[in-house]
């Protein structure tokens, strides 16, 4: 099979298995997102038509949500907290430093591909901040050395 | 005796390297022959303290930390495992002042017990609310909980009883109770806490008030950014079907409740209920009018309670100890406590509940310490992204509903973040706007338009220009926004950004205190 017929069978496969749920929409947004690592262009109008809806509303839910991506990640997506209690511990300095190492903004991925970069207002990681979230490995007082150190462990580990 | 070690599985203990300091643990142990029980208790919610590893001995749990990988060895060879003498050694936990000078109610448990252990949780007097509320009417319950004082926690604070009692009023054939996990303010972690320390909690307090209005459907919508809390509740939902405190005949009572997690997905305003209730039902996130009010038409049309993790992690002890129990603690109308969470730049971070009433300065010192930097504090975000800066001659302010709402300010969730005097309050001013921009649900105009316009007003006046034309500007906008905003997201940006501009003017290019909002 080829990638996207591939793609096409498991988004068939969520949208069956969820769609009777009630408010099913975010639950199967997740599952594709989960398993796919984004939720691709080609998967809204199976989505929109398992569960009645038009392919605009769809869009228009994928697009509300910060979460929900529409593009391939890297391999590894970094969540950086700007929010306030960060920030009163010196989370936009480390904002600069992670720019500067990964040479990205957020919401742009690393040209090998290792890495995406994504703002995040708050981690609940407030007593121990600056905090950042790798997947769903979360650090805690981050430092400019701390998150070297680990961007590079975690590119070891892939 | 066994040996029993404890080590926190909370994620902000984990963020500190809890679960490296776990695995050395148990291999040193094995290493040397040492038989022990590693039980992954969550935080005590002394952050400074974190990863605090507890050991059982005969006087009562002792404690070590901060202990990091490194000091594994160190802390064998001196025998802790019997409680034995250390530099980490912090004696018995119980008897540390941060956690000995508070009132714990709602975490009695939290970082003592294992948090997804059933019979755990009901060694330690849980289910006994569910127990109690079992025998009682509906209209008892309600009343229980309205007698109690308790307010909404999430940050509006309206009497829990009076909403549970319209929606008991309210004939419907089907009925939901929504728990409101999308903690959201920075500053906050309460909600992440009990979760991942006592999900137990939050399940009774939800089964509680499903039997007490007929909802026989409960969903926790909770952020995408809480996966430990996740993974916690969903292994505590399914333990309780298990034993039969969830599901079709509760504990043989002929009731029924049901219970899911639902995740939202990184958008702030679904924090607010009615914006909520759109994103469960599959979404966009759109604030909606009220009326109607949720209580009568809320999700799917249906009555519906939506309440925040704490009100109903509350409602437990409420239902075991009585309501005239809970309302002795607190002052005015403010009864009950309130788990404060210590964020920012403080030197010891971490949940401090109290009841209402000790003033803002004995929280920020006496538990607090100053700030982690050693600096002077300059100012204090209480309640959120959507809360009042507040300078030094504010911290006198007793922790309570209607004294902070006298000052203009809230107190909301309970959150506390603090800046030391290296902090710039108009940049902080302009980061509150232009959040509200990202996080605008775009439906009313105030909010969308007015915090794009927001930033770039100040934008101007942080490069020092035309500031006799942009301050005034600035205030209308304020204005514009407070008063004509759909929801709290537009309506209360000003609070921080007002705060911030007649607090510190100085920070403004402003030479003098420029007067009241």
């Amino acid at each position: 099979m080829t990638e996207s017929s591939n793609m096409q069978a498991t988004v068939q496969e969520i949208t069956t298995a969820l769609k009777d749920k009630p408010g099913a929409l975010l639950p199967i947004l997740h599952a594709i997102q989960d398993k796919i690592g984004y939720v691709p262009a080609e998967s809204v109008p199976a989505i929109a038509k398992a569960l009645n809806l038009s392919r605009a509303e769809v869009h228009g839910v994928i697009s509300f949500y910060h979460y929900f991506r529409e593009s391939k990640p890297g391999n590894h997506t970094i969540y950086l907290c700007r929010a306030e209690s960060c920030q009163a511990m010196g989370g936009k300095k480390l904002e600069q430093h992670v720019k500067d190492r990964l040479g990205i903004d957020f919401h742009e991925t690393t040209a090998d591909g290792e890495f995406s970069l994504e703002p995040v207002y708050c981690l609940g990681n407030c007593a121990c901040s600056p905090a950042m979230q790798i997947g769903t490995e979360i650090y805690g007082r981050v430092s400019a050395d701390s998150f070297d150190t680990t961007i590079n462990e975690t590119k070891e580990l892939a | 005796m066994s040996i029993t070690i404890y080590v926190p599985c909370d994620s902000s203990a984990i963020s500190l390297g809890a679960d490296r300091v776990a695995i050395a643990i148990a291999k040193e142990a094995e290493k040397r022959n040492i038989t022990i029980q590693l039980i992954r208790n969550s935080s005590r919610g002394m952050f400074w303290l974190e990863p605090l590893v507890e050991v059982a001995t005969a006087e009562g749990r002792v404690a070590y930390g901060p202990v990091q990988v490194g000091d594994v060895t160190s802390l064998f060879d001196a025998d802790f495992v019997q409680g034995g003498a250390h530099p980490l050694f912090l004696g018995l936990t119980e008897e540390l002042d941060y956690l000995k000078k508070q009132q714990r109610l709602t975490f009695a448990r939290c970082g003592i017990t294992d948090p997804v252990n059933l019979d755990d949780y009901i060694a330690h007097e849980g289910y006994r609310g569910l127990s109690n509320a079992l025998k009682m009417s509906q209209a008892d319950i309600v009343k229980a909980v309205t007698d109690s004082g308790l307010r909404g926690r999430g940050g509006a604070a309206f009497p829990t009883g009076i909403k549970w009692n319209t929606v008991l009023g309210t004939p419907s054939e089907q009925k939901y109770i929504i728990c409101n996990a999308d903690e959201g303010d920075s500053g906050t972690f309460s909600d992440r806490m009990t979760m991942e320390g006592d999900p137990f909690v939050l399940i009774e307090g939800m089964t509680i008030a499903g039997i007490a209005v007929g909802a026989n459907q409960g969903y926790i919508y909770l952020r995408v950014e809480y996966p430990h809390a996740h993974k916690a509740l969903n292994t505590a939902i399914e333990k309780a079907y298990q034993a039969g405190y969830l599901g079709d005949n509760i504990q043989g009572s002929g009731k029924t409740f049901n219970l899911e997690v639902r995740l939202g997905a990184g958008a702030y305003i679904c924090g607010e209920e009615t914006s909520l209730m759109e994103s469960l039902e599959g979404k966009r996130g759109l604030v909606r009018f009220k009326p109607p009010l949720p209580a009568i038409s809320g999700l799917f049309g249906k009555p519906t309670v939506v309440n925040n993790v704490i009100s109903l992690a509350s409602v437990p002890i409420i239902l075991d100890k009585g309501g005239d129990y809970y309302r002795d603690f607190g002052m005015g109308r403010s009864r009950g406590t309130l788990p404060l969470q210590l964020a920012g730049n403080i030197k010891h971070a971490g949940l401090v509940e109290l009841a209402f009433g000790m003033t803002l300065r004995e929280l920020l010192y006496d538990f607090g310490g100053g700030t982690a930097s050693g600096r002077p504090i300059k100012a204090v975000q209480v309640g959120g992204p959507l809360g009042a800066y507040l300078p030094e001659s504010q911290f006198d302010t007793p922790l309570d509903y209607e004294a902070f709402a006298a000052n203009w300010t809230v107190l909301g969730h309970g959150g506390v973040v603090v800046f030391d005097d290296t902090a710039n309050m108009a940049e902080m001013a302009r980061y509150n706007m232009e959040f509200c921009a990202i996080e605008s649900c775009g439906k009313c105009t105030p909010c969308r338009i007015g915090s794009t316009r927001g930033y770039e007003v100040l934008d101007d006046i942080i490069a020092g220009r035309e500031l006799s034309k942009n301050v005034p500007l600035l205030r209308d906008l304020c204005n514009t926004l407070l008063n004509g905003s759909l929801c709290a997201l537009g309506g209360m940006t000003p609070y921080p950004v007002l705060s911030a501009l007649n607090n510190f003017p100085e920070d403004f290019g402003i030479d003098e205190k420029a007067g009241a909002a």
